[in-house]
């Protein structure tokens, strides 16, 4: 197919609708709205079901119910949105439910702003709401991304049962670029075996619920859920590894970070400074492994983050702190321009002394981690 | 000959509920209406939070457990997703009138195709008695020690009337279960609101005044006489909107005890 | 060769429009592009911007921190801007609405009453075209061919009577 000029926000949208989604809710917020006024003007079109929810914690109940009669369902807010969403994440997780969630970041917390942001990372990675569960996380960093893992986070979340998110930011849904969109899927509705749609008298009662008072029981879900992740962790990790072959440096980064870390990574080579990026994919299940590798000839690590640095911990941990990891950070809404995240880079090279940059307004540079060096 | 029996869309499951507690019958009238309707296997049930909550094990068709009060909300994505089945939910007081009341609003004025049963007994049951949305003035609970005080408390939330007062849904009716001539009514009613999403009329909602002999500290008995002599004079019973029948004539408010005619 | 584009004006000015132009413009050239605007309340009469990278490599970072081509359309984007841009790069100025000079000596500078031209020639909101059409002109990153594919795909088959106008407006400023 050829390509063609699609807002990132707009790329989710038909990309979902390509991927059989015909059931979208939502709340306006900005910087996600495009996605909802795209689904509002195609899904009545194709026999689909859009609908303006109430508030966001409607909306996600209401994916919530979708997903228990087994048809491909989502829901997308920005950041505070996607908080009042958490109360039905927790229950679609804990009642084994695929969904997607698309969360496009703006800067917090409370009602923040609304530039980009990646200050969502744990709210995403760790769960997000009450109890232990984990999403599927995917990072795009392009429009044409934004299409790709749509259906990808639809697929892996109907594989595994895992609600799904895709973690984006203000920019990656702002902004337009060439993309190639895949040949629409026609919305098969496959019945599931675990899905309600009525009896018809044929079989007992399905029951979609998260609710075992036996705390015995409650555990075994618990463990049962957990292997599922394990198996997660085990197949399904994507990462980019850009000028890792020969690398002494490492950059970590996602979405837009990683695409100004590119830039700041091609002004480094120029210096002669052997550096790469790792730039993680899924955010959960996390690169671990090949950070693990990284560590092996990377001397120094750099986790570039639209956050006071929340990925920097999952860095460390992959690589169980043998080597410092320092962070380069803009906050807020603000995005750090190559130049900071280069000069972030020579400082690793040089392994100065970590400083904080003069004017308060630049980026952060703090070493932290192994006592390696 | 069988004079009496379970309905088939009742499970074998024993119900959980406390002794003299009303939520027994109004299942069963559910399931009678369900029976009678012939669609126990067209049907999805969602369950709230509060004392209801295990009603998924007591229904025979598919069920869900929704959030608290989101009750709703879910029932919009189960019938917007399977128009052609009957969705139901049941919910308490606390669930339909406090947490949830936006979704319950939200769902009467988009006339969602859906049946509500909202069992109202003025206390929050299953956590042990505290202040309801519809606890009424004066009445003493836990977290009302010296009886609601409307000046701190604010009133009770009259759900028939405040949601009568929408363009949107189709059928809201009062009903209660504490005599014969009640329940046989309410039986009635509760048909009539599921009959009303098969013909495609949109949002039924049928609230039950229920007893909770536990939480008011009375014997089943008195709960029963209770319901007649405060809860009733307080919450009028009678069919509040009925967008058929009346056919544009607005919504008249009804006289206490008044049945309705299905 | 990649070409970094920062368009700066007033919200209604079509500094977006211009950019969006500019994009499917590359992407007829098969080129590889972003685009991305400024958004939020600036859109509502505040000072809007939008950048547009194009290059024949994938492209990095989508923000344009420092400018190739600065095109502004009003006097508080190139107070913000003029420094911005990288030495050798280009600035297009609207001097109807800019009374001042570029102070930079490092660069080229083009000065274009782009808003009185489009007043004058009756196709008041086109401005932004205007300067574009100047821009082709005096920079080589794109051509003048195409201009009419590319001005086909930014006006939405509803307004297919805004086709001319904008043609217009590229040629008068191509012109001037």
């Amino acid at each position: 197919m050829a390509k063609v000029l699609m807002k990132g926000n707009e790329a989710i949208a038909e990309a979902a609708i390509r991927a059989g989604c015909r059931h979208y809710f939502g709340y306006p917020i900005t910087p996600q709205t495009e996605l909802a006024a795209y689904m509002a003007k195609r899904m009545p079109k194709i026999g689909g079901v859009f609908l303006q929810a109430e508030s966001e914690i409607a909306a996600i109940n209401m994916v919530y119910g979708v997903a228990a009669t087994g048809r491909r369902v989502m829901t997308s807010s920005s950041s505070p949105g996607v908080s009042l969403k958490q109360e039905g994440i927790s229950y679609i997780a804990g009642s084994d439910l695929p969904a997607l969630i698309v969360n496009v970041q703006r800067g917090g917390p409370g009602l923040g702003g609304i530039q980009p942001s990646q200050s969502d990372y744990f709210q995403a990675t760790k769960g997000g709401g009450h109890g232990d569960y984990h999403l599927i996380v995917v990072a795009p960093s392009s429009v044409q991304e934004m299409a790709d893992l749509t259906a990808l986070a639809f697929d892996l979340s109907d594989k595994y049962r895992v609600p799904s998110m895709l973690l984006a930011d203000g920019t990656i849904g702002q902004m337009m670029e060439p993309v190639e969109l895949p040949e629409p899927e026609a919305p098969e509705f496959t019945e599931k075996p675990w899905a309600v749609t009525g009896t018809r008298l044929q079989r007992p009662h399905h029951i979609v619920n998260s609710l075992y008072l036996v705390p015995e029981e409650l555990e075994k879900k618990n463990f049962e859920r957990f292997e599922t992740y394990r198996q997660i962790e085990q197949a399904e990790v994507r990462y980019e590894a850009f000028r890792m072959e020969d690398a002494e440096y490492c950059v970590v980064a996602f979405g837009i970070a990683a695409r100004v870390a590119k830039n700041a990574i091609a002004a480094a080579r120029k210096e002669g400074i052997k550096v790469g990026l790792i730039r993680p994919i899924t955010l959960w299940p996390f690169p671990k492994k090949a950070l693990a590798e990284a560590a092996a000839h990377c001397k120094a690590f750099l986790s570039v983050e639209l956050s006071m640095g929340q990925m920097i911990e999952d860095v460390k941990l992959s690589i169980d702190c043998r080597r410092p990891v320092s962070l380069c950070n803009r906050a807020g809404g603000m995005i750090p321009s190559p130049d900071e995240v280069l000069d972030s880079i020579r400082s690793l090279s040089r392994r100065d002394k970590p400083c904080l940059s003069a004017d308060g307004q630049g980026p952060s540079l703090q070493q932290t981690g192994g006592a390696a060096q | 000959m069988i004079v009496f029996e379970k309905p088939k869309s009742l499970t074998d499951a024993e119900l959980h509920y406390c002794p003299g507690c009303t939520h027994g019958i109004i299942h069963r009238l559910v399931a009678e209406a369900i029976d009678s309707l012939g669609i126990e296997g067209n049907t999805i049930g969602v369950a709230p939070v509060g004392c209801a909550v295990m009603a998924y094990n007591y229904f025979a068709c598919d069920m869900v457990e929704a959030a608290h009060g989101r009750a709703p909300a879910m029932a919009t994505g189960i019938k917007r997703s399977l128009p052609d089945r009957i969705v139901f939910t049941y919910q308490g007081d606390g669930d339909l009138a406090s947490i949830g009341m936006a979704e319950t609003v939200h769902a009467a004025t988009r006339n969602e195709n859906i049946t509500v049963i909202f069992v109202n007994n003025a206390i929050y049951g299953m956590t042990g008695g505290q202040m309801a949305p519809t606890s009424l003035p004066g009445q003493v609970t836990q977290t009302s020690p010296y009886g609601r005080d409307v000046l701190t408390a604010g009133y009770p939330v009259k759900v028939a009337e405040l949601l009568s007062s929408l363009d949107g849904p189709e059928f809201i009716a009062r009903v209660a279960v504490n005599n014969v001539k009640n329940v046989k009514n309410a039986k009635k009613v509760i048909e009539k609101a599921f009959r009303n999403q098969i013909d495609g009329k949109g949002f039924s909602l049928v609230e039950v005044i229920s007893a909770c002999p536990t939480n008011w500290g009375m014997t089943p008995q008195k709960a029963l006489d209770w319901i007649d002599e405060k809860m009733i004079p307080y919450y009028p019973l009678g069919v509040y909107k009925d967008k058929s029948a009346s056919a544009g004539a607005g919504s008249a408010r009804p006289q206490n005890g008044q049945e309705v005619q299905p | 060769m990649t070409t970094q584009i920062l368009i700066a004006g007033f919200g209604g000015q079509g500094i977006l429009f211009a950019g969006k132009f500019l994009a499917n413009k590359g992407l007829l050239e098969g080129r590889q592009l972003s685009w991305l605007p400024s958004y939020g309340p600036e859109m509502r009469g505040g000072t809007a911007n939008c950048s547009v990278v194009l290059s024949d490599e994938p492209v990095g970072s989508p923000i344009v921190n420092k400018p190739d081509v600065l095109i502004v359309m009003n006097l508080p984007s190139l107070d913000k801007y003029e420094d911005a841009v990288v030495p050798g790069g280009t600035i297009f100025v609207d001097s109807t609405l800019i009374g001042r000079k570029v102070r930079r000596t490092d660069v080229r500078a083009f000065y274009l009453p782009a808003t009185q031209l489009a007043q004058q020639n009756g196709i008041s909101s086109l401005a932004n075209m205007i300067m574009l059409g100047k821009v082709l002109r005096e920079c080589d990153f794109t051509g003048f061919d195409n201009i009419e594919d590319a001005v086909r795909s930014v006006v939405s088959a509803k307004h297919a009577d805004l086709f001319e106008v904008n043609l217009k407006a590229l040629k008068l400023g191509y012109e001037s």
